[in-house]
């Protein structure tokens, strides 16, 4: 039931983040078999599928949050699969989880502060001050608890949290999920305006009207398992592949 | 005799000084539980380490100004370089298992000491006499005063201040209070959170020993002094909220002065005071007064 569409990975292009065939059980249940996926340089790849399909668990295996228990997962051509996920954010990893998950009792100075990390090599550096001209609400708010932001905000602050470590790859978990939808629009420019300065994206997304408006690829999640992979423009044509994995 | 000022001032400041003292230890219990959400019911054990650490790095150097001071942070060194084998080779391993095997090692922890603090210092009373520069007592104004225990009202805000200071102002204070939220979240950012675990663990284990090298000249070091420490501990911790510095403050002060006012004031119902006290405020705000309400955490 596999619908690899053809030509659309040159095998001369070396992805930076290789995932091959890994496996991720919770307790008895198996939750991912054998997923294997690339991401390019400076590529935006999208995950989708509904709910429940593996998408998070496919983001937290590959941060290294909830280990693979076979396959091997190769960030720029180096085995990284069992590593710890502090390690990984380290390395250039970025990790924002669905949820907008902020420290609610720091401010959003603060939550941003415990994300800083050295600049890398061959990448602008995230300053504050890059950081807020990304989001410029968030300059407003930064004396403020983050618990107390209105969603959309701490949404903006979790991706903002994350770009303060410098990533190379960015694993966006549901990026607008329980958003209002006018800022669904606003989160998605942001969000290309991040592809554009270089950086590699991830992004698990329910909404596919988002994920096409915005990925380059995609991949389909049914049952903790990858059923279609192909471009966005060959997604949107593909009524099939909508109707039986993605409408409701 | 609320109409002798003098004796009231002088029940304050005993007040104060218990309270500073109680503070010191119970900081360091709200601080691991805050962090590493473990019951440590080995803080009162290494309390108690900290007065007989402090007893012979004196009998080394002699009962002087430099040996006092030596006492105090060489207990809160050893005593911390202990608590780091401790974590790392054995708490560690605890981590992702149920509260409730964390609560047997630490208790198991309290019985291993007490047996090993025997082995070494036998099981008799030692006394420390307070340092030559905080022998005697000083006049201030209304009443002399002894000098020891207006030191101790002076060490425990200074502390307090310093510690408030560490969480609220650098950002090692900022990863810890991350690290009570979301530890998961915090590893991802790039913090190694088994390391602010340690750190937490020993920094809270060191105030524990200097907490009891500092009392040792106002009590008397034996190997009971550790149980009376740690209810005392547990309470302030209690109604002042797991967790909350400012609460353990607040709720030391409370106990300090209901303890020292208590003998005084309501007699043979001075035992029961601080349950009551206790009671009421869990009956009002199970989560203490400066606690939170339960939320979820990852």
């Amino acid at each position: 039931m596999t619908m690899f569409s053809a030509s659309i990975w040159e095998e001369s292009s070396m992805g930076i983040l290789q995932v091959e065939g890994i496996n991720v059980s919770y307790g008895l249940s198996k939750v991912l078999h054998n997923v294997s996926l690339k991401v390019g340089k400076g590529e935006l790849v999208a995950l989708v599928g509904r709910n429940g399909v593996g998408k998070s668990t496919t983001m937290r295996a590959i941060m290294g949050i909830t280990p693979s228990s076979s396959g091997q997962i190769l960030w720029k051509n180096r085995p990284i699969t069992k590593r710890a996920s502090h390690l990984n954010a380290r390395d250039g990893l970025g990790y924002v989880p669905e949820e907008r998950r902020v420290f609610g009792s720091l401010t959003v100075w603060e939550n941003l502060d415990v994300a800083r990390r050295p600049p890398r090599e061959g990448l602008e550096p995230w300053t504050e001050e890059r950081v807020f001209a990304l989001f410029p609400d968030l300059e407003h708010f930064l004396t403020r608890p983050a618990g107390l932001l209105s969603g959309g905000q701490q949404q903006m602050l979790t991706i903002a949290r994350t770009l303060m470590g410098n990533p190379e790859l960015i694993l966006l978990d549901e990026p607008s999920e329980g958003v209002a939808p006018l800022i669904v629009a606003q989160i998605g420019k942001k969000i290309r305006e991040l592809r554009d300065t270089g950086v590699s994206i991830i992004m698990a997304e329910q909404n596919l009207d988002f994920v096409l408006n915005l990925s380059d690829r995609c991949y389909v999640l049914e049952k903790g398992m990858i059923v279609y992979h192909g471009t966005a423009a060959e997604l949107r044509d593909n009524e099939e592949v909508q109707n039986r994995y993605l409408h409701i | 005799m609320f109409a002798n000022p003098m004796i009231l001032f002088i029940q304050v400041m005993n007040s104060f000084s218990l309270a500073m003292n109680l503070f010191i230890i119970a900081a360091g219990l709200t601080l691991i539980f805050g962090v590493l959400r473990i019951v440590n019911f080995a803080h009162g054990a290494f309390y108690m380490v900290g007065a007989y650490l402090a007893l012979s790095i004196l009998g080394v150097t002699g009962n002087s100004n430099l040996g006092f001071v030596l006492g105090v942070l060489g207990a809160g060194a050893a005593m911390g370089a202990m608590a780091f084998v401790v974590e790392r080779v054995l708490l560690s391993q605890l981590y992702d298992k149920e509260h409730m095997l964390q609560l047997l090692f630490t208790f198991a922890l309290v019985l291993v000491i007490k047996d090993v603090v025997k082995m070494i210092w036998g099981s008799g009373q030692y006394s420390i006499s307070a340092p030559p520069f905080l022998r005697g007592a000083v006049n201030l104004g209304i009443s002399p005063y002894p000098k020891y225990a207006l030191f101790l009202c002076i060490a425990g805000p200074i502390i307090a201040v310093a510690i408030w200071f560490f969480m609220e102002r650098t950002r090692w204070g900022r990863i810890l209070r991350a690290a009570r939220e979301d530890r998961v979240m915090l590893n991802a950012l790039g913090t190694d959170v088994k390391l602010v675990y340690s750190g937490v663990f020993v920094a809270g284990a060191a105030l524990a020993a200097m907490g009891g090298a500092l009392a040792a000249p106002r009590s008397a070091v034996d190997p009971g002094m550790d149980a009376l420490v740690i209810i005392d501990a547990f309470i302030i911790v209690i109604i002042g909220g797991l967790g909350s510095l400012l609460g353990s403050f607040i709720g030391a002060l409370i106990l300090g002065f209901l303890t020292v006012m208590g003998s005084i004031y309501l007699q043979e119902w001075a035992i029961v005071a601080s349950y009551v006290m206790m009671v009421v405020i869990l009956l009002v705000r199970p989560w203490g007064l400066f606690g939170k309400p339960d939320e979820e955490r990852h």
